[in-house]
């Protein structure tokens, strides 16, 4: 038996066999996330119900020596979920309970294959949401969300995924139950919680994690704007920041994204924008009035040429249609396409926008620009044909040179979609050998076999090797040369 | 770089050191460690030397590295909302004008290294976070002397692991942070205090008020200075028309009345040489830290979930009516900083769960176990 099948014959015996998937054709269902241009069918699909037959799992897999990596949704856009070919794939999609609710404090208990707008949804009853929205709300995961460290729209003021996220029952490597953090802050011990969320699946499994819940606003108000062209969208951003607001929200669409998002969804926004700006404020409503009158001056004052601002809920989702349509959008104009994901610091926005053209200009290859302006985080959709000769290539090519910008202007590679196996190679541009190696450190302190989602992170598979033999504390040196 | 051989003050909790090394660089820091290395010394680190009596005393010691020569801000990228500053800079020395790095630290004198390694925190908290939530970047020399930087300089950011959040609160036992990025916040235009003195069993209801009512608190803190009332103390900030709104409304949720901020705002409530208590609870079961010994001061960000007690007379025993309080509250007992004689009576981390991990993080970074050795929690 190879080792692969020694697992799966464990797992049918502990689990029973519907826990279990071997049949190729649904293996293949698996085969890729939302970075659909890597794919690898898995060896088995394991379908755990809860923490324990997720922990037997990965116990399996340890004992054999044979490879896991957790799959949530699937949304992911840098290839985390990517399964291994004589590996195991751990789908959560069954561990999707509510586990407890607990507005009185703040806090939700859920299992990580919960859809993130499930939390919200369940939420809202009591005035409460899960703040951290990415696009992708309505099916990913918030294991997913976890592993990647997940931002949003809202992220701006209301931070990340590992800003909200309390706690975490874990499986390790090893196939063993462990709790980091909790229901209460600042858990003593070192920050184990911190140094996994965003660990993309490398250093085991979440199986229950302990949200906060977020009041919700009194009051959010959308302002929708439109320039002539991105300079002028940028400086407006640049002026409400330095007046010292803080937006829920502002969001950039270039030219070639509005055109992309109003052939895909009609979201009808103002003719002839070079950019758009969305701009959400929340919160207090006296507070939010006093707000809102500064930005709609600040972007008047800096070129907008049409002001709208959302009369009621049903306008304010036509302004987020089009923005959160983007992605899937340009695929109206063009057959294929890169999302990219980078960030740099805000205030160089106007500049890389302009780099960045001249990058696309040179190649021949068009660049859509959706971002998150508030902190920097572009996303630019780099387009092509796959079907015409070399154009894969240069997008590529462009998609790089992109990234390299980011790093040039000491931003990074990624500013939510993860490293994954896409970006992988351009950690060493980012990070010197000893970052790298020190980051490992951690990875080998949680797996030293490197079975949980390896290829993913690392620019070069490493080997852990032992922890050195501790000295016995001898009797102090008798001179310490340097000193 | 200056470097000597130590004097009668430089010791760690009564444990003295043989040298004391001041490097003005993370290139002389990486120096000073790497020969530390090489000699197999024990170090702790010393910033404003407001916590070293925190925490265990080390095992051993034969070098202190001072950070009082690794100061100086960096990078102030306004626009951006970012700093870039060495770690032994007072964070009481940091002025960003019209922005602040939300980390305020209980003890003056505190560098910036000092409070991102014990993890302390201010009221202001409950709106922006903890070091954890602030710190967006961090250069550190591993106790081998490598150096190391993870994160970087944008907010926003998820390339490879976060281990500025793993060197923060880990005491130093994993290494020397040099230079830290973090994020700042604008300073608001205006700011109220609506103050509202209760009761032992008025302080869970009007807490769950405070959370109920749609006024965003930058700050929620209490004081019980001994047996009798608590006072609550609320800090609103932002525009000067929706401050004076949200703390009309708060007065009249509360029953309560706008004033200053009170002389005991974001101090520990214990004094000097005294033992010190942080209490963690989950918010709606704050109360039942209160309740647990009626007798003790008791102060902190209670909107937060996290209070500190200044437990005096049978410190053991209180110490133990808390440590199971706050359990039964979903949160912990740590005793940060006390006297030597009770030091030796009492458990100072209580239970700390992933105890095996953390000891496995701590084989890889610091295989000679050299740094802080026996401060942290389970005898790291
Ligand atoms: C249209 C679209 C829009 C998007 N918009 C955003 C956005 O605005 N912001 C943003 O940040 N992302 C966005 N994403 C990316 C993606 O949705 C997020 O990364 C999301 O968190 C992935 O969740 P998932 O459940 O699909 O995870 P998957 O894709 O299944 O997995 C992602 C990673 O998490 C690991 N993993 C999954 N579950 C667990 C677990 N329980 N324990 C440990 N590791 C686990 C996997 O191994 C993998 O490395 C978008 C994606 C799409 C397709």
């Amino acid at each position: 038996m190879t080792p692969l099948e020694e697992v799966t014959a464990a797992l049918r015996a502990t689990l029973g066999a519907d826990r279990v998937v071997t049949d190729r054709q649904e293996l293949r269902t698996y085969e890729c996330d939302g970075l659909a241009h890597h794919r690898v069918v898995p060896g088995l699909v394991v379908l755990p119900r809860d923490a324990r037959e997720c922990a037997l799992t990965v116990r399996a897999c340890a004992r054999a020596g044979v490879p896991f990596v957790a799959r949530g949704s699937g949304t992911g856009l840098s290839g985390g979920a990517l399964p291994h070919a004589e590996g195991v794939l751990v789908v959560t999609s069954k561990m999707r309970d509510i586990v407890e609710l607990a507005p009185r404090d703040e806090r939700a208990v859920v299992e990580p294959g919960v859809i993130n707008l499930h939390v919200t949804k369940a939420a809202a009853a009591h005035g409460y949401y899960y703040a951290p929205d990415p696009s992708s709300q309505q099916i990913c995961s918030i294991g997913g969300n976890v592993a990647e460290n997940s931002g949003g729209a809202h992220c701006l003021k209301y931070g990340f995924t590992a800003n909200h996220v309390l706690g975490a029952q874990i499986v390790t490597p090893d196939g063993d139950l462990v709790e980091l953090g909790g229901r209460a802050p600042d858990t003593p011990g070192y920050d184990l919680l911190g140094a996994f969320v965003g660990s993309e699946g490398t250093l085991g499994i979440a199986t229950r994690v302990t949200v906060r819940l977020t009041r919700l606003p009194e009051s959010v108000r959308t302002l929708l704007a439109a320039f002539p062209t991105t300079d002028e969208a940028g400086a407006a951003t640049s002026a409400i920041i330095a007046a010292g607001v803080v937006p829920a929200a502002i969001e950039m669409m270039d030219a070639l994204a509005i055109e992309a998002a109003e052939a895909a969804v009609a979201c009808g926004y103002p003719r002839g924008a070079g950019a758009v700006l969305i701009v959400e404020l929340d919160g207090p409503a006296a507070e939010v009035a006093a707000q809102f009158a500064q930005v709609t001056a600040m972007c008047e004052e800096n070129g907008a040429f049409e002001l709208r601002i959302a009369g009621d809920e049903a306008e304010r989702a036509l302004f987020w249609k089009g923005r959160k349509s983007a992605f899937a959008a340009v695929g109206r104009i063009s057959p294929d396409y890169i999302v990219q994901d980078g960030v740099i610091p805000r205030t160089a926005l106007p500049e890389v926008l302009r780099r960045i053209g001249e990058v696309s200009r040179a190649h021949g290859v068009r660049v859509a620009n959706v971002f998150h302006a508030g902190d920097g985080n572009l996303h630019p959709l780099v387009l092509f044909d796959a079907a015409t000769d070399g154009e894969t290539d240069r997008a590529e090519t462009v998609s790089g040179a992109i990234i390299d910008l980011c790093i040039e202007y000491g931003g990074s590679i990624t500013g939510e979609h993860g490293v994954g196996t896409d970006k992988a190679k351009y950690m060493p541009r980012m990070f010197t050998g000893d970052d790298l190696e020190t980051m490992h450190l951690l990875r080998c302190a949680f797996d030293p076999a490197g079975l949980a989602n390896p290829g993913k992170v690392f620019p070069t598979p490493r080997l852990c090797g032992e922890v050195p033999r501790r000295h016995a504390a001898t009797d102090p040196p008798a001179a310490a040369e340097i000193f | 770089m200056r470097r000597r051989t130590a004097g009668s003050d430089d010791h760690v909790a009564g444990v003295p050191a043989r040298y004391v090394a001041a490097p003005a660089s993370t290139g002389e820091a990486a120096e000073v460690l790497g020969a530390a290395a090489a000699d197999e010394l024990a170090v702790v680190i010393r910033g404003g030397g407001t916590k070293l009596e925190w925490g265990l005393p080390p095992r051993r010691l034969d070098l202190i590295v001072d950070t009082h020569r690794l100061t100086g801000v960096v990078e102030h990228a306004a626009g951006d909302l970012i700093t870039v500053v060495r770690a032994g800079t007072a964070l009481a020395a940091l002025d960003f004008g019209p922005q602040r790095l939300a980390l305020e630290s209980p003890l003056p004198g505190a560098t910036v290294g000092g409070a991102l390694a014990a993890n302390t925190s201010g009221p202001r908290r409950l709106l922006h976070g903890t070091a954890r939530d602030l710190v967006i970047g961090m250069t550190v020399v591993r106790p081998d002397g490598t150096v190391t930087r993870s994160g970087g300089k944008v907010v926003k950011n998820v390339a490879g692991y976060d281990l500025g959040k793993l060197f923060t609160g880990a005491y130093g036992t994993l290494g020397l942070i040099t230079e830290c990025a973090f994020r700042l916040h604008p300073v608001a235009p205006a700011g109220a205090v609506v103050l509202r003195e209760a009761d032992g069993p008025e302080v869970g209801p009007l807490l769950a008020a405070i959370r109920a009512e749609q006024v965003v608190p930058s700050a929620v803190e209490l004081d019980r200075p001994g047996p009798g009332p608590a006072t609550i103390a609320v800090l609103l900030e932002g525009t000067a028309e929706g401050v004076r709104e949200r703390a009309a409304r708060l007065e009249k949720v509360l029953g309560g009345t706008t004033g200053d901020l009170p002389p005991w705002w974001g101090a520990y409530p214990w004094a000097p040489g005294g033992t010190g208590v942080k209490l963690t609870a989950a918010l709606s079961r704050v109360p039942e830290l209160l309740a647990a010994a009626p007798e003790v001061p008791v102060r902190g960000s209670a909107g937060a979930g996290v209070l500190y007690a200044a437990p005096t007379g049978d410190v053991p025993r209180t110490v133990e009516l808390l440590r199971a309080a706050a359990v039964r509250a979903g949160g912990h007992a740590v005793v940060l900083t006390a006297p030597p004689e009770v030091r030796d009576a009492v458990d100072m981390w209580g239970p700390v769960p992933g105890l095996d991990l953390m000891r496995r993080v701590k084989d890889r970074f610091d295989p000679g176990h050299r740094f802080a050795p026996g401060r942290f929690v389970g005898g790291i």
